[in-house]
């Protein structure tokens, strides 16, 4: 009977996972969330007519270009580029169009301000990406038809600002030209373009703005060279820094007659050391320069005449100039001292005096102020006054305004560079439930109104009212632990060095703190965030012990760099522990061991592939020497081709404080450089579950997954197909998928597509890999399949084997025993092309599995893996069908209703995470790019547990009805019976 | 050659799974092979352009080959030699036997390692004391072949390692799997020849030698996308007799009317066969009565259950 139930169930799922898991429109909402952000702000352009002072025009490292609220931060519309089209410089032209350059100068694009519609789009012809500048003339009368100027390389492009067209262009000169200033003296039809050439000459060119001839040029060199930063002055004087960055080198070119001029910096400001930058700024005859302890403005007198105005001390920052008349200009200053933030607005005309000065209250988890972008208003009393936006060192956006923070955008959330998860604290006893429940009444109005809602007897108000409740319900915001494991905290750590806890139910930040130890110190100079781990998971003493998480980090880009390591509370954000490590680090590997406290174990290999073991107690190390002779590892170095496999040896005495073990070369693969070079490595995830090893096939027969936690999938291109698609012919190009076992370094399966080319995704899981590649020969995306079965376990389908003890179920497995194993594969046409892949997990492995594809156009979308079955054939026999066998089609389809995302997007797509839930049939899924978003899925549908809609009301109104029925029945057949007797 | 090599491509599928471990088995060899794969090549129209060796699914000769086996033909020109070489445990690397190939030019310029030949040298004392101090330590043995056999250069080398109590059973014996691209060896992959049961006990072999087993391996193709496109076709153009339902047996398809007309047939007999009776019956006396006094004793007695209850 329960064989028979459970063949049942198994059916039914079967079945039900046929339908899609599409949502009702009214679900949107109910389990996921969706967060639209913009990244670290690179320029902010205000607007100052009519509607458009409402907003600012931001462009961000992201490749953003966005228009924002300015009254709430909100975003009107916003546009992302994409990873390779940089945004180099935005403005605004006509008063109507926002025009961004990217692409190293290359593409010229014009939106339109209220609807950010793309108006027109112009491709440059540049030599080289280089820096370049985009100008648009300031003072253009509407109507006119003004021009647009671009230099970038070694030209000038003229682009007409109403539709994009090229008016002029004009090659300037074919050596290393790069133009530093632009200017256009007021009502002049001529234009001054000022740069260097290689690093020596200082070169100035005077254009014709309508026609592009060049009037004038004049070139002189400087013997000790410029380090490429020019400030201008005044009209006929620009400050360059020499190659040393110790001398300020003023440039005087009136005439076309240039002079140079020395400034030492120290004779300026004696306590100057070190290297000077200059701040790129325009003001009238003022000069920002920032030496390593503060920024000075200095005032340009004549061509050899500098005095300092002012010293601001650090952390501090300074806008551009803001013009309010022709003569006036005014800039801001803002200034940290400690948790205030001073804010002063000066003229440049009056230095001495300030306009506004202000003191702000600013959150100790935003580091310092990166940059200031200022803008005015006439205040109700016809006064100027002034706002700023600020970006915070975290790439978190402030507006400021009357001395107070008026909104502030968490953008550092579209920088992700690695999430985790934890789990909340448990509900305890004493701590007040009652004020996060409603009332009894409320709960019973609640379900009276749901109840209205499933009778279609609800009037409109009370359907949106229904909506309202289950959009907030409590139940899904609480901060405790709850028994479908649905409520977690993602911690996630952004670019800038934050670490942010994000709750499941709404996506709120819990609690959010930017690391010490991952800014810019002198001690750490360019700090980089690497990963997040679980450090600290407590089962034993969940109750009163915090878990905690480990996030480590790198000073600068090279391998060799010193490695940071930082334990914050995951509860609080509490910093527990924070280094600056001895080695460098390049892999960590989280070990399935934890010492006595509940730490987990944790190798990191330094740079000379030495070990070393964290937590560095003894206990950990006498847990780990229990352990290491079964502990392997490999690396794989993709410039050399190579991938190699090590244990640990100790050698000598071991240091018992260092706990350093050295590598023991075991094993490795050569692929031949001239035809083969790795495009991608890929493993099964260290938590991955599977619920049995046996698959049952068709006409009841077993198949025994291969499965081992220790399967590495290589794939290699050929060296020529490494570039874009379309860079190689299909006979120049294959691809070969490699399945190799890390601790033996046995090449399990190879095999070679031809024709076939990266970009590769791929995605490991249970005993099968999926890849997704470029085929050429077919023109399309595909999709292919290696699943990998256990030959050695195949006797053990003999009953009476079984039954004489005979089987090797129970045998450990080597990787050193010869692997017998069968490969099944197939490959299969897919529509789109992929940005990210990943598979379900869920608490026990039963729940079949579904692949989650980002797809190009930033959405995830839900794939079943029975599509990727390798045993699909064109008429499945009866039994397979039974089995849930799809029939073989050449393509994958894809349905509409499961996209996971529905109808969002996740604009810039980098990633996608899941992780299970306590509910066996249900997946947490966590995307994240410049946008976040979070939903919770059910592969096989919700079958061990009742949907959240479901009306508890309802089902006891029909059993009521149900009684009051059977009552009534029984009264009647009573009466009924009693006549009959009587008759 | 026993087996099929007629048609081109079930031999790259084919071949891993059936072929080697007869090969092993069997430690059959035969040249005719290589003639036919020569033919294959020619006949199965490879891409001429590029120097792609890797793209041929070419299953090269795997056998098996006991040692002493003089290292013939070093005098052709189309064979190489390299060398195997091992470590017991120290840090140096030392010679420990010769591999012979015969190097087979492709029409179209590339090359690929056949015929592989294994000629190990035996132990000598320091070693043996060495493999047995391994075997008393469970430490690995590790050997080493050249990754690129045509110029050898010294420095890479593809590396295999093994736990040493893997290897002894009634002699060494030992299982080599080189994976190689054209010429360039991309892995080898030493161990046990069969299983190695994990909790590794300590063993020693009844015999110092070795006894080999190697095995040369090329990559396979991947099966190609099935593709759809005329079937897909086809079945647009008759739209409706694209497909048809299978036949069903009659009793399938007219069930649902068969059982109600066997019902009223039965129904139809038993009234027939009652008739005659009752008519009879009829004529002795009312069966209305009977039918009417009938009624009430039923209904007491279920009254009577429910009451029980």
């Amino acid at each position: 009977m329960a064989i028979r139930a459970c063949l049942g169930l198994m059916i039914l799922l079967v079945f039900s996972s046929t339908i899609s898991t599409a949502l009702f429109e009214d679900q949107v909402g109910l389990a996921d969330w969706h967060q639209k952000y913009i990244g670290k702000v690179k320029h902010a352009i205000f607007h100052t007519q009519k509607t458009g002072r409402k907003r600012v025009v931001v462009s961000t490292e992201e490749n953003v270009v966005a228009s924002l609220d300015l009254r709430t931060g909100d975003i009107f519309w916003r546009h992302v580029l994409g990873k390779i089209d940089r945004i180099d410089q935005v403005d605004i032209t006509l008063g109507k169009y926002v025009v961004t350059l990217s692409s190293g100068g290359s593409i010229l694009r014009a939106w339109n301000l209220p609807d950010g519609q793309m108006i027109w789009e112009s491709i440059l012809q540049v030599s080289a990406p280089s820096k370049s500048l985009l100008h648009v003339p300031a003072n253009m009368n509407v109507g006119k038809d003004n021009l647009i100027l671009v230099f970038g390389g070694s030209s000038i492009h003229a682009l007409s600002s109403t539709d994009g067209q090229i008016v002029w262009r004009k090659e300037l000169s074919t050596n290393s030209l790069e133009i530093q200033q632009v200017f256009q003296p007021h009502d002049s039809d001529i234009i001054y373009a000022l740069g260097f050439i290689g690093s020596s000459e200082f070169v100035a060119y005077y254009v014709n703005y309508k026609t592009g001839e060049v009037l004038q040029q004049s070139k002189a060199s400087f013997k000790s060279g410029f380090c490429g930063e020019a400030s201008l002055a005044s009209d006929d004087v620009v400050v360059a820094l020499d190659a040393s960055r110790t001398y300020l080198v003023s440039i005087s070119f009136r005439n076309g007659v240039i002079n140079f001029q020395q400034i030492y910096i120290r004779d300026l400001i004696p306590e100057f050391s070190g290297k000077a930058t200059l701040l790129p700024s325009k003001y009238n005859g003022i000069l920002a320069v920032d030496i390593a302890s503060s920024i000075v403005l200095l005032r340009v007198k004549g061509v050899n005449e500098l005095e300092i105005i002012e010293k601001i001390n650090y952390p501090s920052a300074i806008s551009d100039a803001l013009p309010l008349s022709k003569e006036q200009q005014a800039f801001a200053i803002l200034q940290h001292d400690e948790s205030r933030i001073h804010f002063k607005v000066k003229f440049d005309t009056d230095l001495t005096n300030e306009v506004l000065k202000e003191t702000i209250q600013m959150d100790g988890q935003r580091g310092n102020i990166e940059k200031v972008f200022i803008n005015n208003y006439m205040r109700t009393d016809r006064t100027h006054g002034f706002r700023v936006l600020v970006v915070m060192e975290d790439h978190s956006l402030l507006l400021v305004q009357q001395g107070e923070i008026v909104w502030s955008r968490e953008d550092g959330l579209a920088s992700i560079v690695d999430s985790t998860t934890s789990e909340l604290p448990v509900e305890k006893e004493g701590v007040s439930v009652a004020e996060v429940e409603h009332s009894l009444f409320e709960w019973l109005k609640g379900h009276f109104l749901k109840l209205k809602g499933t009778l279609m007897l609800a009037s409109p108000d009370e359907v949106a009212a229904i909506q309202a409740i289950r959009l907030k319900s409590f139940e899904k915001n609480k901060m405790t632990r709850d028994h479908n494991g649905f409520r977690k905290l993602i911690i996630v750590l952004t670019r800038a060095g934050k670490v942010l806890a994000l709750h499941t139910g709404d996506g709120r930040v819990v609690w959010s703190v930017l690391l010490p130890v991952l800014r810019k110190s002198e001690t750490c100079g360019n700090p980089f965030a690497l990963n997040v781990y679980q450090w600290q998971v407590p089962h034993h003493h969940a109750m009163h012990e915090n878990p905690s998480v480990l996030v480590v980090g790198r000073c600068g880009h090279n391998f060799d760099a010193p490695g940071i390591f930082s334990i914050v509370d995951a509860y609080n954000g509490k910093v527990h522990n924070s280094l600056v490590l001895e080695h460098s680090v390049r892999h960590i590997m989280p070990l399935p061991l934890t010492d006595s406290t509940e730490q987990n174990l944790h190798i990191v290999i330094d740079d000379n592939l030495h070990a070393h073991l964290y937590p560095k107690t003894s206990d950990s190390v006498k847990i780990f020497l229990d352990e290491m002779p079964n502990i392997y590892w490999y690396s794989v170095e993709v410039g050399k081709n190579i991938i190699k496999g090590y244990s640990l040896e100790i050698k000598g005495e071991l240091d018992m404080a260092e706990n350093v073990f050295q590598p023991k070369e075991l094993w490795s693969i050569v692929f031949p450089s001239e035809s083969e070079t790795i495009a991608l490595t890929a493993t099964r995830k260290m938590n991955e579950i599977v619920h049995t090893q046996a698959k049952i096939v068709a006409d009841q027969d077993v198949m025994y997954k291969y499965i081992s936690t220790n399967i590495l999938f290589v794939a290699t291109v050929a060296p020529k197909a490494s570039g874009e698609i379309g860079s190689a012919t299909p006979e120049e190009a294959w691809l070969y998928a490699y399945l190799i076992d890390t601790v033996s370094g046995r090449i399990l399966h190879r095999v070679s597509h031809q024709g076939a080319q990266g970009p590769i995704h791929a995605v490991v899981s249970e005993n099968w890999v999926v890849y997704h590649y470029f085929n050429l020969r077919a023109h399309r995306h595909e999709m292919s399949v290696i699943e990998i079965y256990d030959q050695s376990r195949e006797d053990n389908k003999d009953v009476w084997k079984l039954v004489l003890g005979k089987h090797n179920l129970t045998a450990p497995i080597s990787s050193y025993s010869k692997p017998e194993v069968t490969v099944k594969s197939q490959s299969y046409f897919f529509t789109h092309s992929v940005k990210s892949l990943a598979v379900t997990v869920t608490a026990k492995g039963i729940t079949s599995k579904q692949l989650l594809i980002g797809t190009i156009g930033d959405q995830v979308l839900a794939l079943d893996k029975r599509f990727l079955d390798p045993r699909r054939s064109v008429n499945p026999t009866q039994s397979e069908k039974e089995e849930g066998i799809i029939p073989l089609t050449d393509s994958l389809p894809i349905v509409p209703q499961s996209y996971v995302t529905h109808a969002l997007q996740v604009e810039g797509l980098r990633g996608i995470v899941t992780t299970p839930a306590k509910l066996e049939s249900t997946t947490l899924v966590f995307s994240y790019g410049v946008d976040l978003f979070f939903t919770r899925i059910a592969p096989s549908r919700t079958y061990d547990s009742l949907t959240e809609d479901f009306s508890y009301a309802l089902l006891l109104l029909t059993i009521v009805a149900l009684v009051a029925a059977l009552l009534v029945t029984w009264a009647l057949s009573e009466k009924k019976e009693l006549r009959e007797k009587w008759r | 050659m026993s087996e099929g090599w007629c048609c081109g491509r079930s031999l790259a599928l084919f071949a891993l799974v059936i072929l080697l471990p007869i090969w092993i088995a069997r430690g059959f060899q035969s040249d005719e092979l290589l003639q036919d794969d020569e033919e294959f090549g020619l006949e199965g129209g490879r891409p001429a352009a590029g120097p792609k060796p890797s793209t041929n699914p070419v299953r090269s000769p795997i056998r098996r080959r006991p040692d002493l086996d003089p290292p013939s033909g070093s005098a052709d020109s189309n064979s190489v030699q390299f060398s195997l070489e091992h470590n017991l445990g120290g840090s140096e690397f030392s010679p420990a036997g010769t591999f012979t190939a015969r190097l087979k030019s492709w029409s179209h310029g590339g090359q690929t390692l056949t015929k592989l030949r294994f000629s190990r040298n035996a132990l000598t004392e320091g070693e043996k004391r060495a493999f047995e101090r391994l075997l008393k330590e469970d430490g690995h043995y590790t050997i080493r072949v050249p990754s690129n056999v045509l110029n050898p250069s010294g420095e890479d080398y593809v590396i295999s390692s093994v736990r040493a109590r893997c290897i002894p059973r009634e002699s060494l014996d030992e299982h080599f799997v080189i994976h190689t691209d054209g010429v360039n060896i991309i892995a080898v992959n030493y161990g046990s020849a069969g299983a190695c049961r994990y909790p590794r006990l300590l063993r020693y072999p009844a015999k110092w030698s070795f006894t080999s087993y190697t095995v040369l391996k090329n990559s396979e193709q991947a099966p190609r996308t099935p593709t759809f496109a005329e079937e897909l076709l086809a079945g647009e153009d008759g739209l409706g007799e694209g497909v048809k339902p299978p036949e069903k047996s009659f009793w399938a398809k007219y069930w649902l009317y068969l059982v109600p007309l066997g019902f009223i047939v039965m129904n139809a007999m038993t009234q027939a066969m009652n008739m005659p009776e009752e008519q009879q019956v009829a004529g002795q006396s009312t069966s209305q009565g009977q039918v009417a006094q009938r009624a009430p004793t039923t209904t007491t007695t279920t009254t009577t259950t429910v009451r029980r209850r």
